[in-house]
């Protein structure tokens, strides 16, 4: 299964705006994608498309998080993502 | 014409639609019995249309908020549709599920607090994000119930809310340019809808039973002086709702240097919370800050504010008050203010409790270094420091507070008078400190045995009680005497409501307040009535306040000797 890892960048964590702008990005698509911490068990990853998902994965500024989805376009569609969460909307 | 009184706890004249606050959610029964011929399908569709329904009508909200609002709005509105939350949430529909099928607003109750939960658990932000869930929670399920959404009716055109009673929550999505009064059938003089009223300088009636029940857009006429509420008014009333927004228009001016009638100066100043509030309070002409409530700094935290937060905090305040008195009032925890690092939330009466100055008590070294902070943010700025600590009940307490004051290098301590012990022995209390400021709402909670947020009890929790203008009187009084022995003025200043009210400001002052301390919105009215009057007179009418039979009748007798409140609406 196609996978990537992603640095939070936001000053604030993955919450607030942030959150809000990846859950987003991640519900648009026609895929389904998941979130964990590095080096957490596969099966244990949440719905990326859930911003409450998000909030309680409580992933701050620095943590490393992996990115799986499986499907036609899964690889770009990470490397969107990916670009979401690698920029600091707070410095927007 | 069919007319509801209450009380009257900010003044006004206003007309308008009536819209009612939304009766806040009831949990949905657990255990109901679910018809054979009911699917999880169709269960599961109706859960995900209200989610969605809610989502749209949050985000339409969205598109018309601005800046923060709407960065919460929009976010609030993607939990609305959460897929995680409706995952948990029809999973609870399903029979095979332990505890068994639920309905539709039972599985979402239970799915979000399971939500809410974890999110408590993570703490800091994610816990004051519960909120929002709750909120959104709420919103599903009314939605499904068919029922209008929890919080503020949304609306076009300005309204009077009415309520039973508003929570401190709904403050914060009360939005001034649509609301034009609120009226309650419960809370008293002292409630937070009393409060956030007079911050906003709405007409305001509280405890008038009936009016959660005036129907949806039926025209009604507000006196937030007089306590009334007239349904279908008639000409004479529009005429009165017309004078009253002539004259709020030159009332609102208000240029400091207040004095009476022959000249006797008595300072109007502000109460405040922040910098912020600081600032507004010095533009609306306060000649000063009466009351700087201090835990504001303090509140939604978990853990005590450093030094340096603090110092950055008060010095906002004092920075807006050059050359001006800035009375601190250091942190009032518990009771209805309860923080986790300082008060114990389990304490069976907390009222009566380890609050005030008494966390001293449990927890030392907050107040040490909170009189720390006070100093070095003096030291930085130009304002006249003065410091009271809230709760003090005896002379011991007062002196004790003195020498922390004195150890922080803060030249004039005082006490806040707010238990009735403090009142009666005002002269022991006032020979160790420098000064006293009554706060006039616990006063009244404790010498009546009222609770400020009782709407049955509000005709006892009123300041116009006899008993609590003679509790006013002996510390003013006892301030005198503790003067004249020891040769330093010991100036005693009223920080309660009581001080926004312009026809009790007036009898305070008769009593012997120098200073009036309110919500800077109440300034110009208040400064309005007493340039009508001299201090012999105030002094005639406080006397005649004092000896009525009843608040009812001193607030009465008062008001028809001072002409001026009816012209003036107040």
């Amino acid at each position: 299964m196609p996978e990537r890892t992603a640095t939070i960048a936001s000053r604030v964590g993955l919450h607030a705006r942030p959150a809000a702008i990846f859950a987003e990005a991640a519900g648009e698509l026609d895929l389904e994608v998941t979130i964990a911490r590095q080096g957490e068990p596969a099966d244990e990853a949440m719905d990326a498309a859930s911003i409450l998902s998000l909030m309680s994965l409580g992933a701050a500024q620095g943590d490393v998080v992996v990115l799986r989805a499986e499907g036609t376009g899964a690889d770009e569609a990470l490397d969107k993502l990916v670009k979401i969460l690698e920029t600091d909307h707070d410095a927007e | 014409m069919q007319t509801f009184s209450g009380v009257g706890v900010a003044p006004g004249r206003v007309l308008g639609p009536v819209r009612q606050m939304p009766k806040p959610v009831q949990e949905p029964h657990a255990n109901v019995n679910i018809p054979g011929d009911v699917t999880v399908e169709s269960q599961a569709a109706r859960v995900k249309d209200a989610a969605k329904a809610v989502q749209s009508e949050l985000r339409a909200r969205a598109a018309t908020a601005s800046g923060e609002g709407r960065e919460v709005l929009e976010a609030t509105a993607l939990m609305a549709a959460d897929p995680m939350l409706i995952k948990s949430a029809v999973k609870l529909l399903k029979p095979e599920t332990p505890g068994g099928a639920r309905t539709a607003e039972r599985a979402v109750w239970e799915a979000a607090a399971t939500v809410a939960d974890t999110l408590k658990s993570l703490g800091g932000y994610m816990a004051e994000r519960v909120a929002d869930v709750l909120d959104v929670r709420a919103r599903i399920v009314s939605e499904l119930r068919g029922l209008p959404a929890p919080g503020i009716p949304a609306s076009e055109e300005p309204f009077i809310l009415a309520a039973e009673d508003l929570a401190p929550a709904d403050t914060a999505t009360l939005d001034p340019s649509k609301v034009i009064a609120l009226i309650t059938s419960g809370g008293g003089p002292q409630s937070h809808t009393a409060i956030l009223a007079r911050a906003l300088g709405l007409p305001a009636v509280v405890a008038a039973t009936g009016v959660d029940g005036i129907a949806d857009n039926t025209e009604v006429y507000v006196d937030g002086a007089a306590g009334t509420i007239r349904v279908e008014p008639g000409e004479d009333l529009r005429i009165a709702a017309k004078a009253w927004a002539t004259q709020a228009s030159t009332l609102a001016a208000f240029t400091g240097d207040n004095a009476l009638a022959d000249g006797y100066r008595v300072p109007l100043l502000a109460n405040v919370g922040t910098g912020a509030d600081a600032v507004k309070a010095a533009a609306a002409g306060a000649e000063g800050v009466g009351l700087l409530r201090t835990e504001f700094c303090f509140l939604d935290r978990d853990t005590e504010p450093t030094i340096e937060e603090q110092i950055q905090a008060y010095g906002a305040v004092f920075a807006a008050f050059p050359g001006k008195k800035v009375v601190v009032r250091t942190l009032d925890a518990g009771a209805d203010k309860p923080l986790p690092f300082l008060t114990n939330a389990e304490e069976p009466n907390p009222a009566l409790g380890v609050r005030g100055y008494r966390t001293d008590l449990t927890s030392p070294g907050v107040l040490g270094r909170q009189l720390q902070a006070i100093a070095a943010a003096e030291a930085a700025h130009e304002a006249e420091v003065w410091v009271m600590a809230p709760m003090i009940s005896t002379a011991d307490e007062a002196a004790h507070f003195a020498s922390l004051c004195a150890d922080a290098g803060l030249k004039t301590p005082g006490v806040m008078v707010e238990v009735p012990s403090a009142a009666l022995t005002a002269n022991a209390v006032l020979r160790e400190v420098s000064f006293a400021s009554l706060g006039t709402n616990d006063l009244t909670q404790y010498a009546m045995a009222a609770d400020r947020q009782l709407g049955p009890l509000a005709t006892l929790n009123d300041p116009w009680q006899p008993a609590v203008l003679n509790l006013v009187k002996l510390t003013a009084d006892g301030a005198a005497t503790a003067a004249a022995a020891s040769g330093h003025a010991k100036p005693v200043g009223v920080c309660g409501e009581a001080a926004a009210d312009p026809a009790l400001a007036v009898v305070l002052v008769g009593l012997g307040v120098t200073t009036l301390s309110m919500s800077p919105r109440a300034l110009a009215g208040v400064a309005a009535v007493l340039k009508t009057v001299t201090l012999s007179q105030a002094q005639h009418l406080a006397h005649t306040a004092l000896a009525a039979p009843s608040a009812a009748a001193a607030r009465h007798t008062v008001r028809e000797h001072l002409p001026v409140l009816n012209d003036l609406g107040l």
